[in-house]
């Protein structure tokens, strides 16, 4: 259950071994998959507050006078829109439409953003990017090397930022933390360091994720670990974040979405901005005036056997409809929960439909999605 | 870890109540999951043990594990029929994983023949 050594440490790897992790090997970082229970850390995010290193994450900086217009060149969006201090989600396409990576992308000031790249596609949007840029005014440069992320996920989230917050030549910083808006940053100082704040997240819960210089990421991690035992949580890893995204129904790049992955059929046409010029506009804009053949849909199942990526699913009368593209037992609802491709006309709300769980027909219902939504 | 020395071990990672050396016993014996295994596996979520009265088959898959993440085939160690099922672990896998090697056994079995089993020593060599 070692890691190759080929895998690339986190600047927080010396922490996770000193905590006893189960490292594992994920798109070339040697990452933590859990440190006790995968249940308990799910549970912690659930009901108090998880911390993690997603420090594996691609950070792209893209910056000059015309940023803005190179990345609503890019990307599906149009990041020019939004307000200095604000995140949005979006989709960089190639030229057929078919997805590359989805990310997230912070607005820090008009003229410069910070691009964050799934761990596994860092260097496909850095060379996208980079190719997409090349007649503005613009340069782009990967910080992933230099920059650590983690994120403090659960409903005792803001109570943990908050008390590492205090700031001498800031005394709103509390205030500042709780009125920070979601899917919105700022310039922090956390634990006395120098950070970027943004409340955005995976895990379907209020929370931060906070990027920090690699140099100080293990300081950052004690303040933050410290604050989170006070509030009764745990560090948390991979194989939480996964049973975390899905009861939020969060598609994950690699099972919901990929190259061959229409954004339409992904339930993702309202994050594609068909009135301006884009990479993969044309195809899209033929893309939207079909409906998909396939949507993604939620399903979910009763008892306990989970299915998984790959399960094919049957109708009722036996014939094969859809496949599954994420699967698990929810820890929260105690059911089985999944997401799968389905014809579009078997992909209606409560239609009774079968999973082949390795020989065995299981019933699941198609589900609307989020399976799980925070009170 | 360590693995009781009276109990008998497969590659695959189950434990039965056998003695090393001792004939096979008539009356139904213990498996279960090593403390590797679950390791290995993370939590236990969901487990799909033989019924009652079914022949399983030395080496053959009679069930699942599922953890969180992966679904894991299990596999018989003896060949014989089923005495009973522990229906404490089915209504909580987490007990698999709190005890292993007693109240956290998986099923009985009657022995009419093995397969290669280990003793603990020679289990524990397999790991390192």
């Amino acid at each position: 259950m070692s890691s190759p050594a080929s895998a690339r440490p986190t600047p927080l790897n010396a922490v996770h071994v000193a905590l006893g992790a189960r490292l594992t090997d994920f798109a070339g970082w040697n990452m933590p998959l859990k440190y006790t229970s995968e249940l308990a850390e799910h549970q912690a995010v659930r009901t108090t507050v998880g911390l993690f290193d997603l420090s594996h994450m691609g950070e792209i900086r893209v910056s000059g006078p015309q940023a803005g217009a190179a990345l609503d060149h890019a990307l599906v969006g149009r990041l020019s829109a939004i307000k200095p201090g604000r995140a949005k989600y979006s989709l960089l396409c190639d030229a057929n439409g078919g997805i590359l990576d989805d990310l997230v992308t912070y607005k820090i000031t008009d003229d410069e953003f910070l691009v964050i790249a799934n761990a596994s596609n860092t260097g496909v949007v850095l060379a996208a990017l980079t190719d997409r840029v090349l007649t503005f005014d613009a340069s782009v440069t990967d910080e992933t090397e230099q920059t650590a992320l983690i994120a403090v996920q659960g409903p005792a989230a803001q109570a943990v930022i908050q008390s590492l917050a205090d700031d001498p030549d800031n005394p709103d910083a509390r205030d500042a933390v709780a009125a920070l808006r979601y899917y919105a940053c700022m310039p922090a100082r956390i634990a006395g360091l120098d950070v970027l704040l943004a409340r955005t997240g995976y895990t379907g819960e209020d929370g931060f994720e906070v990027y920090v210089a690699a140099d100080d990421a293990v300081t950052l991690w004690s303040a933050l670990s410290t604050a989170t035992e006070a509030a009764g949580g745990r560090a948390a890893g991979l194989a939480c974040r996964d049973t975390l995204r899905l009861e939020a129904g969060m598609p994950l790049y690699g099972n919901e979405l990929s190259l061959e992955t229409d954004p339409y059929a992904a339930r993702l046409g309202r994050v594609v901005q068909l009135d301006k010029a884009f990479v993969g506009q044309e195809a899209l804009a033929l893309a939207a005036q079909d409906q998909p053949a396939r949507l993604l849909t939620g399903l979910t199942g009763e008892g306990r056997r989970a299915a998984r990526a790959g399960n094919v699913v049957l109708n009722a009368a036996g014939e094969p409809v859809g496949v599954i593209t994420s699967g698990a037992l929810s820890p929260t609802l105690g059911r089985p929960i999944a997401l799968a491709y389905v014809d579009r006309d078997e992909a209606v709300e409560g239609a009774s439909l079968q999973v082949d769980v390795r020989g065995t027909l299981l019933p699941f219902t198609v589900s609307p999605y989020p399976f799980y939504k925070r009170s | 870890m360590t693995n009781p020395s009276h109990l008998l071990y497969t590659a695959e990672h189950e434990w039965i109540q056998l003695t090393p050396g001792a004939d096979l016993p008539t009356e139904p014996v213990r498996v279960g999951l090593t403390t590797f295994a679950l390791d290995a596996l993370g939590d236990v979520v969901f487990v799909d043990l033989p019924e009652v009265g079914t022949e399983v088959t030395a080496g053959d898959a009679c069930g699942e594990v599922e953890s969180t993440k992966s679904v894991s085939d299990l596999y018989s160690p003896v060949t014989g029929t089923v005495g009973a099922v522990n229906q404490a672990i089915i209504d909580d896998p987490a007990l698999i994983a709190a005890d292993p090697y007693d109240a956290g056994w998986l099923f009985t079995v009657t022995p009419e023949a093995t397969a290669k089993l280990l003793t603990s020593n020679e289990y524990e060599a397999l790991l390192d």
